[in-house]
């Protein structure tokens, strides 16, 4: 019961910040210089024409009326066609194919980066201050220092030049997969390690680790039954949003490899000034984050049952 | 996960670094057990050990030399990036050069005695280009960690310490929090049109909103503790209690922070210059040299154009970060013995 009631009021305040968010970003699309509504033929319109344009947009309106429409026909259910991007298409129709691709790609490499980051990090901590520990920390400071462009394209280029794969992606070619989903799941990879590793070093010391070393487990028993267990349910919590936002695509690694998601959707809609269709990626990237982290709250307390969601008490989130 | 969410990535790990400590263990050893006795004058004794916090942090770091080598080299690239322009003989990084005889630009010329770095496509000279560059993004860099560094711990110091203020703060930054960043920049450069300072702005107006809830969150840890009642019983002002009590418990966390910011703003300014929301063209950046670079990745033989701003940035980066963490540990004190 305390669960639920916990989700709703969840739920609620989630839908006040989701409407303060989706309405700034409503304001800042606004007082965007116009010239990107004319799109490619701008310089053959007159004043008069421009004009036109403007209103049938409805852009002339004063701000608080076209706010107020925009939230009534949101609340109607309807998400607005695109202005500019695909004339007259529905945004959903623009979004749904690409969510799909990104997905493909980022649950890929989100299970790439689970199955490599988990045991990369407890093997850290097992070997805490040898040669695999150094190693792996070292892979953690690269990625994490380096910008994310630059491996990126030394992967592309070191997987052109002496694997010979292929620079783009080819639908239906899984080989063609292979090297945008390493590039994704590097950056997961060390943070997924780091983090088991941390937390694993931090059980080490605790009573019921000495206790199962005293009945006489080994340490990879130790390590795997109790600890690894308990080590999973921090993470369990970002794994619902982790797994969503994929669907948001990366920009760099769709367009580096021509993947045809997401990623530089909402990068291109911004620039030829969609407003609708910025609106929606807004409103869909809100929906996701809160979801996502309901979910991971949901998922944590199945796994620990000492979590109780419905009396927390404390500051904030 | 995608670009627009990495943030969160960075958020943890910051806090993940700054609490990893406690790794290390005193080692136990015999002599440790051997009976004392019972020295009346002893007791009396109430030692002062003379320890001083920026000592030890000073001590412990430049006790390891593989940080100290980084700093080095982190101080010489600094140097050279900024004497550069004033050395004898160096090329206006924005001019085309012309090749006399066959009145032609010189493009694509590998690196050799007249262009150290060779030339780009359209026969600028890479050597002085990819040092302006370096300062510029290394100008960018700092200017953002300062300003976030600054307004984070003011700000932070507001919000963890007065109570009231918290449930205000707490829902401005779920607002904040949930406008992903990338749409922010991108529509701030669209606004305020590309430029230096725009860059320097739309970096600064999302840098301090991390620094700011984490030292939030690690005041509020420390507010209470009875060291500071204490203080507080004895009349310190509230001022006095964050500067004097609190926020020396937080220098190496500020520190890792605000050392981090740089390579991240470096990395976020070619992301930026890749979506084409970079600086004018007659500003080229690291960013601008990584993309040209790219451009004709495809050619074996114009890689070079790729390699060197990409070996430049990588060691900038991966230095910033590696100081950051050594300078982290060494001032956090409960690593001073």
């Amino acid at each position: 019961m305390g669960m639920l009631k916990y989700s709703i009021g969840r739920l609620l305040r989630a839908l006040v910040t989701m409407a303060a968010v989706l309405s700034a970003v409503f304001l800042l699309m606004r007082l965007l210089p116009v010239e990107g509504y004319f799109g490619d033929r701008s310089d053959a319109m007159n004043e008069k024409v421009k004009e036109q344009v403007l209103k049938s947009l409805g852009l002339l309106d004063p701000w608080y009326k076209q706010l107020g429409n925009f939230w009534k026909d949101l609340l109607h259910g309807d998400m607005g066609k695109s202005i500019v991007y695909r004339k007259g298409v529905s945004v959903v129709k623009i979004i749904v194919p690409k969510a799909k691709v990104s997905l493909k790609f980022g649950f890929a490499a989100i299970m790439i980066e689970k199955l490599a980051g988990i045991p990369m990090g407890v093997l850290m901590a097992r070997y805490k201050g040898k040669f695999f520990d150094r190693f792996g920390n070292l892979y953690i400071l690269l990625i994490n220092a380096l910008p994310a462009a630059v491996y990126y394209l030394l992967i592309q280029l070191g997987g052109f030049g002496l694997f010979g794969v292929s620079m783009l992606y080819r639908p239906g070619q899984i080989g063609t997969m292979i090297l945008p989903v390493i590039s994704l799941s590097l950056g997961g990879i060390a943070s997924t390690a780091m983090w088991m590793r941390r937390y694993m070093v931090d059980q080490m010391n605790m009573d019921y680790i000495r206790l199962a070393r005293a009945k006489g487990m080994t340490g990879s028993q130790v390590a795997f039954r109790h600890m690894l267990r308990n080590a999973f349910i921090p993470m369990a919590q970002s794994l619902p949003a982790s797994i969503l936002f994929t669907i948001s695509g990366s920009l760099y690694i769709e367009s580096l490899y021509s993947i045809p998601g997401m990623g530089g959707l909402l990068v291109t809609a911004i620039k030829r000034q969609d407003n609708t269709l910025v609106q929606a990626l807004v409103l869909l990237f809100s929906v996701l984050s809160i979801v996502g982290m309901l979910l991971g709250d949901i998922l944590m307390m199945l796994l620990d049952p000492r979590i109780t969601l419905g009396d927390r008490k404390g500051e904030g989130r | 996960m995608g670009d627009l969410f990495s943030r969160f990535h960075v958020k943890n790990r910051i806090y993940d670094r700054w609490v990893q400590k406690a790794d290390g263990e005193e080692e136990v050893t015999d002599d440790m057990f051997v009976f004392a006795g019972n020295d009346m004058a002893e007791a009396e004794h109430t030692g002062y050990s003379g320890y001083s916090y920026w000592k030890s942090t000073f001590r412990m770091f430049f006790s390891n030399k593989v940080s100290v080598g980084i700093l080095v080299f982190l101080l010489l690239l600094l140097a050279f990036t900024f004497l550069q322009p004033l050395l004898p003989d160096q090329k206006s990084p924005t001019e085309i050069f012309i090749n006399p005889q066959t009145g032609t630009q010189y493009r694509n010329v590998r690196p050799n005695g007249e262009f150290w770095f060779g030339t780009n496509a359209i026969g600028q000279d890479l050597w002085s280009r990819i040092w302006y560059g370096t300062r510029i993004s290394l100008f960018i860099g700092l200017c953002s960690a300062a300003f976030s560094a600054f307004v984070g711990i003011v700000l932070g110091c507001i919000w963890g310490y007065a109570r009231k203020w918290d449930k205000l703060f707490t829902e401005i930054y779920n607002v904040f929090d949930n406008i992903p960043y990338t749409i922010l920049r991108m529509l701030l450069i669209y606004i305020l049109r590309p430029s230096l300072f725009t860059m320097i702005f739309v970096m600064c107006l999302t840098g301090w909103v991390g620094m700011a809830k984490y030292i939030r969150n690690l005041i509020l840890i420390y507010r209470d503790r009875e060291f500071n009642l204490a203080s507080k019983c004895l009349g310190s002002s509230a001022g006095k209690i964050i500067v004097k009590n609190i926020l020396p418990q937080l220098v190496s966390a500020i520190m890792l922070d605000t050392a981090l910011a740089i390579p991240g703003a470096v990395g976020s300014e070619v992301f930026l210059t890749y979506i084409g929301l970079g600086l004018p063209v007659s500003m080229p950046s690291l960013g601008t040299l990584i993309n040209e670079g790219r451009a004709v990745m495809l050619v074996a033989g114009q890689r070079y154009q790729l390699y060197f701003p990409v070996i430049v940035v990588s060691a900038i980066t991966v230095s910033f970060y590696a100081l950051g963490n050594a300078f982290a540990d060494a001032s956090d004190p409960r690593n001073h013995r």
